[in-house]
């Protein structure tokens, strides 16, 4: 049973306990193509579900990367930084973009589970 | 200019470029392969690698045919077209009567009596309705609508050219000739938009795809879209009409005074001679010019730039990632004083102002072929 969770923006979060971790999805990594560049939020920011958190930019464009619950950023992926290609080699597990202590988990019941958004992604092609 | 889905043209080779997998996108009215599966930076380092093919069919192709139609054309651009050598090709721009530039275009002398224009595809009936107002009772003006053009672009063109072309590997830059391909009838240019040594090949449309898979076959050719086209074109510091260049800019603050030749400055005669020839005297009050950003976030189209102190000096005009480069690159427009090479700026991304260089261009340094 999977415990991630998906926004219609193409944001995965992964939960436990009060913690998140927060990516963007592989379908989301092939649409945008080969990334050369990722902007990652600040430790200590506070996030509304929703907010722009990151900034994803491929050679042709740059796009925005939305906060998939609110909460408080606790440590950013800086791997990332240095090597954004890893988020298309590995979009779902090791180019995990930040974690968030969640301030309403609540709000995740919202978010779509991994056979919704697979049947959503297919609704898409 | 945006065209509905519904109505996109598209060019000879659609079918093939859906059966590579390319990623079609509306492009000047057309539906064009943004990139293929490989990608826009694979397709770029490819192309800079070995060879890249590109589909440049949705460009407007004209002849003028007259009894000296380089003469007549000398009143529609400021570049010395009299002096150009039958079988010789050079870059030039249309400008208006303010001295902005109207579209620019590569024009080629196929003998005394007939030139060969290739224009930017959002430009092209624009520019085929000024020909036709200025000069159309005094030349035969031809749309070559029936044509398609592949452009072979890198450091493998040339050996992959010479298999099907005879003397393609020896043509000088810059030239053309009306040889074959293949067996195909074709004009072939030695030239490109990407910095790479390379070819503009205009062959019938009918004949496009057999020519682009005999090509696609041969080792070291891949598929290149729009994508990495504009990559690599920023990385050779050439400009984008409709975003580096436009009705606004002159020649002069686009950097293109070069394309003007001495006899040009002297006797004018041309559209917007007066500011163009001022501005040469004078110097411009802004300059186009290339900037390295310090980090690695791109600055894109139309982000703010600034001195030191936050004081608005212009725009980025084009701006993105070089894959060649490993790293950002922008090209805008500053004031004169601000277009040094060296000249510390700001690029404001996002709201935050990012430390950046003036740099001399091209990024990537251009690889003509030199020979003959």
């Amino acid at each position: 049973m999977s415990d991630m969770r998906f926004t219609k923006d193409h944001e995965w979060i992964k939960v436990e306990g009060d913690t998140g971790t927060v990516g963007i999805t592989d379908y989301a990594q092939h649409a945008l193509g080969d990334l050369v560049f990722v902007e990652l939020p600040e430790p200590g920011r506070g996030l509304k579900q929703g907010d722009e958190c990151a900034v994803v930019e491929s050679v042709k464009a740059a796009s925005e990367v939305y906060a998939p619950a609110s909460g408080s950023v606790l440590k950013a992926n800086d791997a990332l930084t240095g090597q954004p290609g890893l988020v298309n080699e590995s979009p779902e597990a090791q180019a995990w973009f930040f974690t968030i202590a969640l301030s309403d988990p609540a709000e995740l019941s919202a978010l779509m589970d991994r056979a919704a958004y697979d049947e959503y992604v297919k609704g898409l092609e | 200019m945006s065209h509905p889905d519904t109505t996109l043209l598209s060019t000879p080779l659609d079918a093939l470029h859906r059966e590579l997998g390319g990623k079609m996108v509306p492009f000047a009215g057309y539906a064009m392969p943004v990139q293929y599966p490989r990608g826009i930076l694979g397709e770029h380092l490819d192309t800079r690698a070995g060879a890249g093919l590109f589909d440049v069919s949705h460009m407007g192709q004209v002849t003028v045919e007259a009894d000296d139609p380089a003469a007549l054309l000398e009143s529609l651009v400021p570049g010395d077209i009299r002096g150009l050598a039958a079988g010789r090709t050079r870059y030039s721009v249309f400008t208006s009567d303010d001295g902005g530039i109207l579209d620019d275009l590569m024009i080629s002398k196929l003998s005394a009596t007939r030139l060969y224009l290739v224009v930017n595809a959002a430009c092209k009936d624009a520019d085929f309705a000024h020909l036709q107002h200025r000069l159309g009772g005094q030349a035969d003006l031809r749309r070559l609508d029936d044509r398609a053009l592949l452009a072979l672009q890198g450091p493998k063109a040339a050996a992959v050219m010479a298999g099907l072309c005879d003397g393609a590997d020896a043509q000088p830059f810059m030239s053309i000739r009306d040889t074959h391909v293949a067996g195909i009838p074709a004009l072939v240019t030695r030239s490109g938009y990407t910095g790479e040594d390379g070819y503009e090949i205009s062959v019938p449309a009918d004949k496009a795809e057999k020519l682009a898979r005999l090509l696609l076959d041969l080792p070291g050719v891949s598929p290149v879209g729009l994508g990495a086209r504009d990559s690599l074109r920023l990385e050779a510091g050439l400009c984008l009409y409709g975003s580096d260049i436009d009705t606004a800019t002159s020649p002069v603050e686009a950097g293109l005074s070069w394309i003007i030749g001495p006899r040009r400055r002297a006797e004018g005669g041309f559209p917007g001679a007066g500011r163009i020839l001022r501005e040469l005297a004078e110097g411009p009050a802004r300059r186009r010019v290339g900037i390295r950003p310090d980090g690695r976030a791109p600055a894109r189209a139309h982000t703010e730039i600034t001195d030191l102190d936050g004081t608005r000096l212009g725009e980025v005009t084009s701006g993105g990632f070089g894959p060649s480069l490993d790293g950002p690159l922008a090209m805008g427009y500053v004031p004169a004083a601000f277009a040094e090479p060296g000249t510390r700026l700001r690029l404001v991304v996002r709201g935050k102002p990012l430390d950046a260089s003036v740099v001399a261009m091209p990024f990537v340094a251009h690889r003509y072929f030199k020979g003959v």
